[in-house]
């Protein structure tokens, strides 16, 4: 799809532009959005600006990278199960995923359609919240977009409002960075300090939420990215064999080891036999992270986390281990499995400098305590 | 046949009717036939990296007033889904369809057998689905096959009957009927040639008087009723074959081809298509709600039977005339609108039936395609019953009206065929035929009365027929008696 050049613009960008942004370019990313670390993109990986031997992290490492070295103040990202939140993370930015449904998707190149969003990046609350307000909103073009009044939210940043926080225990485990949790903690008590409340509770099911992505999203990929067949647009290896040859000569050729790893993981979770034990199965669970964030919403008003359980890691480092990379989402997956709205803020660094986020989940189209929690915070970053 | 004693066949058919929507059944595009190839695409039906489909509510509405036509249940909540394949007029590699979750479940077929005999299929189920594009396979020594999308998001709908029809006639049979429920719901043209109905069947045998079905075949490739009715034909003398020699039949998938009149299996059960139906993301659950079931209900036209009770009850036509007027909304429509201009119905029934029927038979055209108008035919017919023409001048002028589209006045001008209805001026010609055969005069007066017959033979002769024969005969007894 290198020389590709798509015939119409998405609606996210259509909003930016007719609001007075300049588009300045495309940033790279991990292929079809499938990485988390920027390794697995075709023009070879985004280096963290902070120290070029780590990553930026993934997918959307390009837009991270281009913001935190200030190239441009905004950037948007994809987000499928951490894609923004992570590499904001890991660049010190402020990154936001929307509640599914509140950011169209037209335009968007899909990768798993029952979660993927637009998701804007930032270097501080206020202008992530001006690029989410003027990207989010009802499109005719895509179905699954909601009509909600979407309140003035860069102008509703500040509040005396206070707010009951819920400190998911699950998090606070092994695999968390000794580190990282310290910065988590202080930001709770800084949130206390300035009079929330903050709780401790629980959301069992959270533990699936990763084998529970890892067959959605890579089944619903499979589908999605059945039309790079060679047929109409982008790479097509010949064939004087077969049609089937065609195909299978085109993207074993076109597609990088990331894709094709989740394109089987799918193909093989809805197969005929298989999908009830996989897909079906996967759907329930999803169901019930869903009902236990709903449950939780109706005692907190916030859950806090970490953003990711280490801060940016080598580049080279896990990109032989599919497993170890999959967990630097493990925080990340619950919210785009849910449909929450979630945001990083960059609250604090590693004692050798690396950046990094705090994250907050809402419940569903409650942006507005997510921008104002993150707001509160950057008064003490 | 001797094979039907022992054996039966069991029939099921899907039937693929392309919904006669203004645009396709996830985009703006509009869905038309045979236009130039491509012309009618978007970024959606293109199936263009991040385009999303949104669903058309008149493609709905028209599933829904099938699903309700044919006394099935529209599901409050239905769901699209993914069906998962590779072929080139596929652009997105999967097909939206309805799986697990379709719009109407249960329904009936009504049809006649040959013998007049009424029979009931029972439906399974009614989903919406889009249509592929289609494949314009080498010409001329190409060697690339060029694929059309102008096709490809046209509404579909899907109509499962029960494995219920037992014979070859009965599918056709209940084939005709489908088309003729689609056609008066005003949602699909039904043309099966122009593929805006596609038919597939499933047929097994099995002996007589057992009750499992036996394993089944798949026929696909058929385009006309005739043709489903002949590959079901060629494929259970086939099934009945294998089994009489003691062999199995295997699941297959068979192509039938029409010219050599014959089916060859493209695909056995191993090679089978695994799918992978998933629930499709892109698009919402399907909701209904009562109220627009109700609206629906109430705006669905009459059907064939009702129409026909109508049309004996209002225009006093006989049953028979009025079944044949009904068989299509097309005919029975221009048999209305004819009736809009004229008042005897039985008259405009046997024109229609008789001289129109006949001439579209000939001509091998569609009702649709009639040169004139309804209204055309109308103010012929008025000139029947008012005296003005005969009906022999009217059948001549009807061929010219067929012929030319011309109105009849027009006809009757150009070719001076108007009766003449002039009493003075017929007056004139009765006596002068009276005068030269005085001897027969006065053999009629003297009581042989059969001769009025030759005189108005000879009045007709002298006007070339176009004397109103009734008044010349009036004149003539006038004239005898005096």
């Amino acid at each position: 799809m290198d020389s590709y050049v798509p015939p119409y613009d998405a609606t996210a960008v259509t909003r930016l532009i007719d609001a007075g942004a300049v588009i300045i370019g495309k940033t790279n990313m991990d292929e079809f959005a499938m990485g988390s670390s920027n390794e697995t993109s075709y023009y070879g990986p985004v280096k963290n600006p902070f120290d070029h031997t780590l990553t930026p992290g993934g997918s959307s490492g390009g837009s991270a990278a281009a913001v935190a070295q200030k190239i441009v103040p905004i950037a948007l990202g994809s987000e499928t199960g951490g894609s923004v939140r992570q590499p904001a993370a890991f660049c010190g930015l402020f990154g936001l995923k929307p509640s599914y449904g509140s950011v169209s998707r037209y335009g968007l190149v899909a990768h798993a359609s029952s979660t993927d969003q637009i998701s804007p990046l930032a270097s501080n609350v206020r202008d992530l919240a001006l690029v989410y307000k003027t990207a989010c909103g009802r499109d005719p073009n895509d179905s699954t977009s909601v009509a909600f009044d979407h309140p003035d939210y860069p102008g509703l940043l500040e509040t005396n409002g206070k707010l009951r926080i819920g400190i998911q225990k699950e998090c606070f485990a092994e695999g968390l960075d000794s580190e990282i949790d310290k910065v988590v903690r202080d930001a709770i008590k800084a949130l206390e300090h300035d009079g929330h409340t903050c709780v401790d509770i629980s959301l069992p099911s959270t533990e699936y939420a990763i084998a529970c992505y890892y067959i959605i999203t890579p089944a619903e990929a499979s589908a999605n990215l059945a039309r790079f067949d060679g047929v109409r647009y982008g790479l097509r290896v010949g064939s004087d064999e077969s049609l089937d040859d065609m195909y299978s000569k085109t993207r074993s050729v076109g597609f990088g080891r990331e894709v094709k790893r989740r394109i089987m993981l799918g193909t093989y979770a809805l197969s005929s036999g298989y999908y009830d034990a996989y897909y079906l199965k996967a759907s329930k669970v999803r169901e019930l992270i869903r009902r236990e964030y709903e449950d939780a919403f109706s005692k907190v008003d916030l859950i806090v986390s970490p953003t990711t359980p280490t801060a940016a890691f080598r580049l080279g480092e896990k990109i032989d281990d599919p497993l170890a990379m999959y967990l630097s989402d493990i925080y990340t997956i619950p919210a785009s499995l849910t449909g929450c709205p979630a945001i990083s803020v960059p609250f604090s660094r590693m004692s050798d400098g690396r950046p990094v986020g705090v994250q907050f989940t809402a419940s569903y189209f409650d942006e507005l305590s997510l921008f104002q929690i993150a707001h509160i915070l950057e008064h003490w970053i | 046949m001797a094979t039907q004693e022992e054996f039966e066949p069991v029939i099921g058919l899907e039937v693929h009717a392309q919904l006669s929507t203004n645009s396709k059944i996830f985009c703006g595009c509009k869905a038309s036939y045979g236009e130039p190839p491509n012309s009618l695409t978007c970024p959606v039906c293109l199936g263009l990296p991040g385009a999303l489909p949104v669903l058309n509510k008149q493609a709905v509405e028209f599933a829904m007033r099938m699903v309700l036509a044919v006394g099935g249940t529209i599901q409050k909540r239905s769901a699209f889904a993914r069906k998962n394949y590779f072929y080139p007029d596929l652009p997105k590699g999967y097909q939206i369809s309805q799986y697990d979750r379709p719009l109407g479940e249960g329904g009936e077929i009504r049809y006649r057998l040959q013998d007049g005999e009424e029979r009931v299929c029972r439906l399974i189920r009614i989903h919406i689905e889009e249509d592929a594009g289609k494949s314009l396979h080498p010409e001329h020594g190409e060697n690339f096959t060029r694929v059309d999308f102008n096709r490809c998001g046209t509404p579909l709908l899907e109509i499962v009957s029960g494995a219920e029809m037992q014979s070859p006639e009965e599918a056709y049979n209940y084939l005709i009927s489908l088309k003729q429920i689609l056609q008066y719901l005003d949602i699909c043209s039904g043309d099966m040639e122009k593929g805006q109905l596609r038919c597939d069947a499933n047929v097994s045998v099995r002996p007589v008087g057992q009750k499992e079905f036996s394993t089944r075949t798949e026929v696909k490739n058929m385009n006309s009723f005739k043709g489903v009715q002949r590959a079901l034909r060629f494929e259970i003398d086939r099934q009945v074959k294998l089994l009489k020699s003691g062999e199995e039949v295997q699941q297959a998938t068979l192509l039938w081809d029409e010219k050599r009149q014959a089916a060859q299996v493209m695909r056995s059960k191993e090679e089978s298509h695994d799918y992978r139906y998933f629930p499709e993301p892109d698009l919402v659950n399907l909701v209904i709600s009562d109220d627009w079931i109700e609206r629906t209900r109430q705006c669905l036209p009459e059907m064939p039977v009702a129409r026909a009770t109508r049309f004996v009850n209002q225009y006093g036509i006989r049953e028979y005339d009025a079944e044949v007027l009904t068989d299509s909304k097309s005919l029975a429509d221009y048999f209305e609108e004819v009736m809009a201009h004229f008042d005897d119905g039985q008259v405009a029934a046997n024109w229609i039936q008789t001289e129109l029927l006949g001439f579209l038979r000939e001509s091998g055209q569609d009702i649709n395609e009639c040169p004139f108008k309804p209204q055309q035919l109308a103010d012929l017919l008025a000139r029947v019953t008012s005296g003005e023409l005969s009906g022999k001048i009217a059948k001549s002028v009807f061929a010219d009206m067929a012929r030319t589209g011309q109105d009849a006045a027009v006809i009757i001008r150009e070719r001076g065929l108007t009766q003449i209805s002039d009493e003075s001026m017929l007056l004139a010609i009765v006596e002068k035929v009276l005068s030269a055969n005085q001897k027969n005069v006065e053999q009629y007066r003297a009581g042989k009365t059969g001769l009025l017959n030759s005189f108005i033979g000879q009045v007709m002769k002298a006007t070339d027929g176009q004397a109103n024969p009734h008044l010349v005969s009036q004149l003539l007894k006038r004239k005898l008696e005096e």
